[in-house]
């Protein structure tokens, strides 16, 4: 795991494909919000934002992983070897989690810029909300990104596969978030980090034991 | 010992069957040349071998076993169309990560090794993006080659080898056949497949047309003609 995981962030780091794009579309996304809201309740909009704007250029950066593989064939190669398939499937996770995090940084940071959110009074938390957001995002869409790339429609194919699931994500996310941007206790987000924790253990444990099956051609 | 046993071995994608019915037996340390033209089902049957697909009917058994699980697949080296190499990064980097993959001790070590073997040593950080097709191919086969497999599957080997480097992939073909490991080679060249085989069979529509052994080797040719209904190459 540690040498696909390794391997999949030196591309990264040497190529920047799915970050760059990753970024420009936060951006895009953030500054089409900037426009379309009035700017009194745009604060109070920060949390959907936030989790919009990373679940849609979210999607967009998952897949790039998969295509550069499937496009040099190097997936194959991944398939071949000795490795459990489980295992794939967990490096790609987090090399997504990795690029997801930096963007989710970018993000954070320009919704303060941009819309004007305050620092929150309580940063612990809302990183803790952000990780376990982008956790259970990461793990559905790697799963259906490994499904999707060898299709013809895939960037059709992945938000149809991936949005509705993802629903409960983002319900607690943004419903956490609020609660920690507002400056409201902490305790009261309980509840909704706990749903979200519970549903990435299970995307996750689901994408670890399923993944063989959904990638036998 | 059978390497490879497929028996009515089927598959489809979606409504399209691009193998039916193949009954074939691959014989430890035998090199098995497949022929037939585009379409027949070739590169699906070395893929199933690869349990990169999985069969839609009938069954195949490697190494005796009929699950796919990781010490099947440790066994197994495949040079295909695609050289499963990643563009941007660089021979060596490509080869470590195998290496590593494989559970190779000491992977800088070997991929340097594999480098000299194929004829690449000097060739630097270049990413793999600037190769000619045929330092791609090499660099190919030594990433199929660096864990030593028992069965080894390829896929139009020679195609875009200059003569020099594709008399290099042959010698080292024989070499292989004589150490002891088990060969299946899809290609439609036949001077340099009927060169190194112990047997032939020619695929077409998905079926296995005909299984020449090696004392019919010489008619492979003719009878690829009358079952094609091409001009062998």
């Amino acid at each position: 795991m540690w040498s696909i995981l390794r391997k999949d962030l030196l591309l990264e780091l040497r190529t920047r494909e799915a970050l760059a794009s990753l970024v420009m579309l936060v951006v895009l996304i953030l500054l089409t919000f900037t426009f379309a809201l009035d700017p009194d309740g745009a604060r109070g909009a920060a949390p959907a934002v936030l989790w919009v704007t990373l679940i849609f250029a979210g999607l967009l950066g998952v897949q790039r992983t998969f295509l550069v593989e499937r496009e040099s064939g190097a997936w194959y190669g991944l398939l071949l070897a000795p490795v459990d398939r489980g295992a794939i499937f967990a490096a790609k996770l987090v090399a997504n989690l990795v690029i997801l995090a930096v963007a989710d940084v970018v993000l954070t940071l320009l919704l303060g810029l941009v819309l004007g959110v305050p620092v929150p009074a309580a940063p612990i938390e809302l990183l803790l909300v952000n990780g376990l957001g982008l956790v259970g995002f990461s793990a559905l869409a790697t799963l259906f990104a490994a499904v999707s790339v060898r299709l013809r429609a895939r960037e059709l194919l992945l938000p149809l596969l991936v949005l509705p699931l993802l629903v409960p994500v983002v319900i607690c996310a943004v419903e956490a978030s609020r609660i920690v941007l507002s400056g409201g206790p902490a305790a009261s987000a309980g509840v909704w980090l706990r749903v979200l924790a519970t549903f990435d253990v299970i995307v996750t444990v689901a994408g670890w034991m399923l993944f063989e099956q959904l990638v036998l051609e | 010992m059978s390497v490879v046993e497929a028996e009515s071995l089927g598959k489809a994608f979606g409504r399209t069957r691009v193998l039916r019915d193949v009954t074939l037996r691959v014989e430890a340390g035998e090199t098995l040349v497949l022929f037939g033209p585009n379409g027949a089902g070739k590169s699906t049957l070395l893929r199933l071998c690869a349990t990169i697909y999985a069969p839609t009917s009938g069954s195949l058994r490697l190494f005796g076993s009929l699950e796919r699980e990781a010490g099947t697949r440790r066994r197994i080296g495949v040079v295909s169309h695609q050289s499963f190499l990643y563009p941007d990064l660089s021979a060596r980097e490509n080869l470590a990560f195998y290496a590593r993959l494989y559970g190779l001790a000491g992977p800088e070590r070997v991929a340097a090794e594999w480098l000299a073997r194929v004829g690449l040593a000097g060739i630097g950080p270049r990413p793999v993006r600037a190769f000619s097709r045929g330092m791609e191919q090499r660099l190919a086969l030594a990433r199929a080659l660096l864990h030593a497999p028992d069965l080894l599957l390829l896929d139009e080997p020679w195609s875009a080898l200059d003569a020099a480097a594709a008399d290099l992939l042959s010698d080292l073909l024989v070499a292989l056949h004589a150490e002891g490991r088990t060969l299946v080679v899809a290609t439609h060249d036949f001077e340099r497949g009927l060169a190194i085989a112990d047997r032939a069979v020619i695929l077409h529509d998905g079926r296995v047309a005909w299984d020449a052994t090696r004392g019919e080797l010489g008619a492979v040719p003719e009878a690829y003609r009358r079952i094609t209904g091409a001009v062998a190459a």
